[in-house]
């Protein structure tokens, strides 16, 4: 049965006492409202210095000023263009196919404009590679409209002109020439064909140049591995689509592990389809939101991690490792290797562990499974930072051997751990540093020079996110400031007078498409060379070719799914090491990897287990969903994005375990307005001490901490974004994993804005369905997705049939009914469709205060529910738990405590858009109505914000617009500089002062394709009709469409039998449909 | 119009200057040539027919060249006499430069290729299907003397004006008479009264004065029930004109504001017939009609550079020619040199049709899909002068519209299923645009 498991969403309801939960489940709020303590103190009011009357004469002076001022129609001013270009319609939207690659994201995009402005990022359906639009890629169109952008060159605080920044840097670089001193180019990972040509031109012009790339989050640890074992400097690519059993090991695959992207082909197999589905075993310290959506989630510390994923090396490949892990933790490692063998090249294992050893372990573990999920053919080149570069680069500078230090993409004074060196070294008065930025950030605010770059929708670029799939940037858009784009500066300061676009151009001519149309390519915005491993850029001179031969692969028999060598207890034996041929190395980088030498998976296994926990606590750094690595940090829309876990908006804070918290006696309580209040504590990491609050996390191991990058930046800010604490000077040696913790409560409180605690459920529990794929397959669809019934005539019906309606049904068989299909199994919670929503409809930020008031603006929330297995009747889990030995069972019951390890599932919801909608009946003046097309309509202008419709609907979806947040400086987010009103979208009105809001289920972009086919005289095929966020939705958890076009694939999914609607007891009929969520719970 | 005879003069002055640097040795030469093409052009003249020629000019010529003046092409009045007289160039010489420009340049003619060069380097388009004798025609036509058009636009206005005053004195005349006429009556009675009263007087009737009773305002306001209905009589009638007056605000029926340039809708769409989707072109495909950009005002305006059309005392040919020269300043066009400056100055139109920013419409949908004409919404616009707000742009305009009007549905693959099935659901034959959903809500707010 599904329904028995509660569903709680935050600790606070597991406490059966808690009088907050009573309260809120009979109030609206926790404590009384203090109304009395203001109209019952007469003396305030009669000390007041209105009267009653003047009262009534401001009251009749306003009203009657405004309605004369109403009179008068305001001139408005039209202004054609003087010469129209061709490809603009005014009204018609253009799109053009571009790549984000700003050092953290890489993804293939449309870029939507209106009257030549970009207003919303949508997925470019063209690009296979890896890479589709996540949260921050939505939002970063918001980044161009940044108000405090740098708007030209400056030298320190004084405007200069391109001609004097370029005079002054190419005087003091022909000055470097042989001086001895290095010319140092410090930048992001563009991973461009054409930028490494280039600087390696620049390099050749003048000698003493050095290429130092640097990522802010590194994945140094797993490139080295790679580098070690296959010769190239780059990254595994990883095919979830092609794996059945993913076990992964601290490694937020669905995050930004490893440059991301893995959700779309991870959501293939996790829907169930013939009976078959993936199954995904998780070993974290964290909640990431990849073990959120695991099918069985280990929480164990970062040390037990590395001894788990020794001895998981050692159980699939052979070997014995030492090691210590409790007995229930190491029955899980049994049962994942198990399965892993079970499932032999359908198998594939993952690691975020920033650690040689690790990394090296699990590309053994990959190639003795021969998994099918694991490709080195073409692996990814998104990360190339290089963490030693970077320290020799510091201490360089330090001792004063860098002449010039040039820029690009980075912010090292606030993402590098030892940021003080990093300034030190800058304050030489012989270095001169330019920086290309957007902001004058921490770095680029005291650079000699700040060069002032364009935002990548004004830039030129390529891009080769995986090896032989190659990406173009152009740019949509006139520069809106003074801007001059790094790869354009260093042609001029090499002496060549071309453009970076002509350059780009030629090389793509001569090395890339080789024959082929560049204006193909960049009408598609990605071109894929020739399937062949390592023709791909055959002839390129941007990257040496490496060419790696694995040879020595005939020793390794795969018989019945065993290693057979891994009898022989050692592993793979040093003389089977897989050897490689490196005909040369990439020239993009320093030479300083030779020194490291390559463990064999044995060696590394055995290394890994040796680990020993250091402290008692241990800090995993992690990078938000919605903040990355803190370059996007100025935008509103990304600050406002709730965590998909802590649900948390504005902030960032340490995550622990509630066994922790009573420890050391830390506390989260909820307020009056239901907003959510910690302790602070002092977290002191390898000597360096942080005041941060924290937040209880459901899942956090024992003994371990966690908390995120991206927030705590000052420089090139508003205030309101100023939010957080910077995680990144406990980023000690760029290892995310830091053992020498302590932490103290110490006095005071922290005030955090969360979504989604302030109400409870109200015994709604069934809102979200989930079941085992084990009942799934054998059980009908009655025990898994039972429709309610009622009694009607003593009989029980089901409340979908027409007895149980209070309502007469509204014909819709004619013309089309739109239907949203949301599968709970496909949906990993990334968010994009948030954005997405965002972007399309023109939601606007509220701020932290807001937040707190739960007054979001969200059309659309994905909700995150934790349910603890206890009640999960059937549970296979809890068989085996049972079966186990007697000594385990206190320490595995201990794992699977109900806030201990939850299990977690996400369920977005926006309006419904009910058939019978109980907001509709109760608006006095009719301001929301219903449609044909099965759209619940929300007229803004006849609305007069009585509310009702927002308590009547049970989904609580509709949203009240306390203030005008487009034209009220207390709100100073994007709407309120006419910067950031170009992102608007023209189609969308935008809401004012006491008006209700909600999704309209994108009824423009609806609207929109029915006019297209009508104009064109044509039917309309399914696919065309979108909303933004389930054209957002890369996983494919969202499809809309028509349920009368019968050959739809949403009319298909309304049949399936794990459809079903929110709350469907209510009877509302809704027009957002939903599929159970199913776990593979099936142990080998 | 004393601008082109200027740059004419100019011309030729150039021209002569050129002719007498050259050598003596030709000077025999072009004499005897100069004769024999007198000769000739005699001959021409007698042969064409300038009536003929005319209409041949304003189909092929007339986009790029006009008689008196420099456009895309070179003025051409007497064009055959002055290349014989200054160029010494006969007939063959332009039949061959009529029917293929560019073979006459590639050849290697130095005047062909000065004056390619003089006008930026765009060969004439060849015209291989004229006979030589459309050519003389076309010529004749050239050779024609220029009429003084001004002097009679002036007469005609002065006719005009002439006719329009002798109306207004007719009716003054007439209302004179009639007040004349309506004086003298009301005398007459007052004398007949007078008259009367002396013969009352004189024979000794009384006549009766006023009844002394009670007033009639004395008698209204005792009559409380009088006073009652009154009262909500005016009561109801200022409700009613309030509420007129309230339900006015915002609605702007009529709104003819001044532009920057006098644009008339009456010359361009009415007179001259131009389509109004030539220039508002985005109306077939996007939300907005869209203001035509100055790229769109000088395709024909490079080449229509005076007004010659029918003018008025308020209106007069000046008037218009001034605001043509309003949009070359905008458009950055220098008339005399026939070359943009590249320093345009964009014009910022006031304005009129101002849909609220909540109410979302469509100019495609109803252009393209319904093939509304533009005039259902906007008016007479061809007989307007200045443009003015004709619909008063109300919800209840357009839900009326809605109503009244039938879906086109016609040769529209979209259409027909859901029309055949709502058809019969409705029982109708044709369904209106309200029946097909166009009155909900979310139709047009969003």
């Amino acid at each position: 049965m599904s329904s028995n498991k509660k569903y709680w969403k935050s600790v606070e309801e597991l406490n059966e006492n808690s009088s907050i939960v009573e309260t809120l489940k009979q109030n609206e709020f926790v404590e009384e409202i203090p109304t009395d303590e203001f109209l019952g103190d007469k003396d305030t009011l009669e000390s007041s210095s209105t009267t009653r009357r003047d009262f009534l004469k401001y009251v009749g002076f306003s009203t009657a000023a405004a309605s004369l001022a109403a009179c008068e129609g305001p001139v408005i001013k039209s202004i054609p263009y003087v010469v129209q270009p061709e490809e603009i319609i005014p009204g018609v939207a253009n799109y053009y196919a571009t790549t984000i690659a700003n050092g953290f994201d890489f993804a293939s995009v449309l870029v939507k404009t209106r009257e030549g402005r970009p207003i919303k990022i949508e997925n470019n359906s063209m690009a296979v590679a890896n890479g589709s639009a996540n949260a921050r890629v939505n939002a970063s169109v918001l980044g161009l409209y940044d108000s405090l952008r740098v708007q030209g060159p400056m030298r320190g605080q004084e405007a200069i002109s391109w001609t004097e920044l370029d005079n002054a840097v190419m005087q003091k670089l022909e000055a470097l020439k042989g001086s001895g001193k290095d010319i140092v180019l410090l930048t992001q990972t563009f991973a461009s064909p054409s930028t490494s040509k280039l600087i390696s031109e620049f390099k050749e012009k003048y000698g003493n140049v050095r290429h130092v790339v640097y990522d802010a989050v590194s994945e140094s640890a797993a490139l080295d591995a790679y580098q070690a074992k296959y010769g190239e400097r780059a990254l595994a690519n990883y095919d979830f689509s092609k794996a059945m059993t993913i076990v992964s090991v601290g490694a937020d695959f669905l995050g930004d592990w490893q440059g991301g992207g893995f959700d779309s082909g991870y959501a293939k197999n996790k829907v169930p389809n013939h009976g078959k589905m993936s199954r995904h075993i998780q070993f974290e310290s964290n909640m990431s939101l990849t073990g959120a959506n695991a099918d069985k989630r280990v929480p164990l510390t970062p040390t037990q991690q590395k001894i788990a994923l020794a001895k998981l090396y050692s159980y699939v490949v052979g070997g014995s490792v030492s090691g210590d892990l409790p007995e229930a933790l190491d029955k899980a490692v049994r049962q994942a290797a198990s399965q892993l063998k079970k499932a032999g090249s359908n198998g594939v294992v993952v690691t975020g562990l920033q650690d040689v050893n690790a990394q090296t372990v699990v590309l053994e573990i990959n190639e003795a499974l021969k998994a099918k999920a694991f490709d080195i053919t073409s692996p990814i080149q998104t990360r190339q930072g290089n963490d030693k570069a970077v320290n020799a680069l510091v201490a360089d500078m330090k001792a004063g051997k860098v002449g010039a230090l040039i820029m690009s993409g980075v912010n090292p004074l606030y993402t590098l751990p030892n940021a003080s060196d990093f300034a030190e070294g800058l304050k030489n008065e012989n270095l001169t540093s330019v920086c290309f930025s957007m902001k004058a950030d921490e770095t680029a605010s005291v650079a000699t020079y700040i060069a002032a770059a364009p935002h990548y929708l004004e830039s030129w670029g390529d891009v080769e996110m995986k090896k032989g799939h190659f990406a173009l940037t152009q740019p949509t858009i006139r520069p809106l400031f003074d801007t001059k784009q790094f790869q354009d500066a260093l042609l001029k300061w090499t002496g060549k007078e071309e453009s970076f676009h002509d350059y780009i151009k030629q090389n793509w001519k001569t090395s890339i498409v080789s024959g082929g149309s560049f204006n193909k390519a960049l009408h598609d915005g990605v071109f894929v060379a020739g399937s062949s491993f390592g023709g791909a850029n055959a002839g390129s001179s941007t990257t040496t070719e490496i060419t790696s031969k694995l040879n020595d692969k005939k020793d390794r028999t795969w018989v019945g799914g065993i290693i057979h060598d891994a009898a022989v207890g050692v592993g793979i034996k040093e003389e089977d090491k897989d050897s490689y041929t490196t005909t040369s190395t990439t020239t993009s980088n320093v030479g300083t990897l030779s020194g490291v030498s390559t463990p064999s998976g044995g060696d590394a296994a055995r290394a890994l287990a040796a680990s020993a926990k250091t402290s008692e606590l241990e800090l995993t750094l992690y990078t938000k969903t919605g903040m990355g690595d803190g370059q996007q940090a100025n935008n509103p829309w990304l600050q406002e994005f709730p965590d998909p876990i802590t649900r948390t908006t504005w902030d960032n804070y340490l995550t622990m375990s509630a066994q922790d918290a009573k420890k050391f006696g830390v506390k989260n309580w909820h307020v009056a307005t239901g907003g959510l209040n910690s302790s602070l504590v002092e977290l002191t990491v390898n000597g360096i001490t942080e005041v941060v609050p924290v937040i209880i996390q459901p899942g956090q191991a024992v003994g371990s901490l966690g908390m995120s990058f991206g927030f705590g930046r000052k420089n090139g800010l508003k205030e309101e974004m100023q939010t957080g604490k910077n995680a990144f000077p406990f980023y000690q040696n760029f290892n995310t994993v830091q053992s020498n913790v302590s932490l103290k409560v110490i006095p005071g409180e922290h005030e955090f804005a969360c979504v989604q605690l302030h109400n409870t459920l109200m015994g709604r529990g069934d809102i979200i369905k989930e079941t085992t794929l084990e009942i799934f397959n054998t059980k009908d669809k009655s025990h898994f997705n039972a429709i309610p019934v009622v009694s009607y005539n003593h009989e029980e019906i089901p409340v979908t049939s027409k007895d149980a309606d209070l309502w007469d049904e509204f014909d819709r068989s004619i013309g089309h009914h739109f239907n949203l299909s949301i599968d709970l199994n496909a949906c990993t919670g990334c968010g994009a469709c948030v954005i997405a929503c965002h972007a399309e409809n023109n939601v606007p930020v509220v701020g932290k205060e807001e937040i707190r008031r739960s007054r979001d603006m969200h059309w659309l929330r994905i909700d995150r529910y934790y349910s603890s297995e206890e009640s999960f009747a059937g549970d296979n889990e809890k068989k085996d738990n049972i079966s186990g030995l007697s000594s385990s069972l206190s320490e595995f019951g201990e794992l699977e405590q109900a806030s201990d390890n939850p299990q977690v599932a996400f369920q977005p919801v926006m309006c419904q858009h009910c058939n019978h909608a109980p907001c509709e009946t109760v608006c006095p003046v009719a301001a929301t109505s219903h449609g044909r097309q099965g759209q619940n309509h929300m007229a803004y202008n006849r609305c007069v914000g009585t509310r009702y419709c927002a308590n009547n609907c049970p989904y609580k979806v509709r949203r009240f617009n306390w203030f005008l947040y487009n034209g009220n400086d207390e709100f100073d987010y994007h709407m309120n500089d006419d910067l950031g009103r170009m992102v608007l979208n023209p189609d969308v009105v935008v809401r004012s002062r006491g008006v209700m809001e909600k999704c309209s289920m994108c009824i423009q972009m609806t609207q929109k394709t029915i006019l297209d086919a009508k104009r064109d005289g044509r039917e309309i095929k399914d696919g065309e009709f979108q909303t933004a966020c389930s054209a957002a939705c890369s996983s494919g958890a969202m499809v809309f469409g028509d349920i009368n076009d019968k050959d739809s694939k949403v009319a298909e999914l309304l049949e399936d039998k794990r459809m079903y609607h929110l709350l469907e007891h209510v009877g509302t009929k809704p027009n957002v449909q939903y599929h159970t969520k199913v776990r593979n719970t099936t142990e080998a | 119009m004393k601008k082109p005879y200027q740059s004419l003069e100019v011309n030729s002055t150039n021209n002569m200057k050129q002719v007498i640097h050259r050598k003596l040795s030709a000077t025999i030469f072009r004499l005897s040539l100069v004769i024999l093409l007198t000769f000739s052009m005699t001959l021409s003249a007698q042969e064409g027919d300038p009536a003929k020629g005319k209409s041949l000019f304003n189909a092929n010529c007339a986009a790029c060249h006009k008689l008196d003046k420099k456009m895309t092409g070179p003025a051409l009045r007497n064009v055959e006499q002055r290349l014989s007289d200054d160029e010494g160039l006969d007939r063959d010489w332009l039949s061959a430069w009529i029917r293929n420009s560019s073979g006459v340049i590639k050849s290697g003619d130095a005047y062909a290729n000065k004056i390619y060069n003089e006008f930026g380097g765009a060969a004439m388009t060849a015209f291989p299907q004229l006979s030589d004798e459309d050519i003389s025609n076309i010529l004749a036509y050239t050779a024609e003397e220029a009429k003084a058009p001004a002097a009679a636009a002036t007469t005609q206005v002065g006719a005009t004006q002439a006719s329009g005053s002798g109306d207004s004195v007719s009716n003054k005349l007439i209302l004179g008479a009639l007040a004349v006429l309506f004086a003298l009556l009301a005398f007459a009675l007052i004398l007949v009264n007078k008259t009367l009263r002396k013969f009352a007087e004189a024979k000794g009737v009384d006549i009766e004065t006023e009844d002394k009773s009670v007033p009639l305002w004395k008698a209204f306001a005792q009559n409380q029930f009088l006073v009652l209905v009154t009262v909500i009589f005016f009561l109801l009638a200022s409700a009613y004109f309030v509420y007129g007056y309230l339900s006015q605000v915002g609605v702007d029926q009529g709104y003819q504001p001044v532009q920057p340039i006098h644009f008339s809708h009456k010359i361009h769409a009415g007179d001259n017939g131009i389509d109004c989707k030539y220039c508002h072109s985005s109306a077939r495909v996007s939300k907005t009609s869209g203001i035509p950009s100055l790229n769109v005002c000088m395709n024909c305006h490079k080449s229509v550079y005076e007004y010659t059309g029918e003018t008025t005392a308020e209106y007069t040919k000046e008037f218009y020619d001034g605001e043509i020269q309003k949009l070359y300043a905008a458009a950055g066009w220098n008339d005399a040199d026939q070359k943009y400056s590249g320093t345009p100055q964009p014009v910022k139109w006031v304005r009129i049709h101002n849909l609220p920013d909540f109410a979302y419409f469509n100019h495609s949908q109803h252009v393209t899909v319904a093939g509304l004409e533009c005039q259902t919404c906007h008016g007479p616009v061809e007989e307007m002068e200045i443009v003015s707000q004709h619909a008063p742009l109300t919800m209840g305009w357009c839900i009326n519209c809605h109503r009244e009007t039938n879906v086109k549905v016609k040769d529209n693959a979209y259409y027909t299923k859901i029309h055949e099935e709502l058809s019969k659901k409705y029982g109708v034959e044709q369904l209106t645009a309200a029946q097909m959903g166009g009155l909900e809500c979310g139709k047009c707010h969003y």
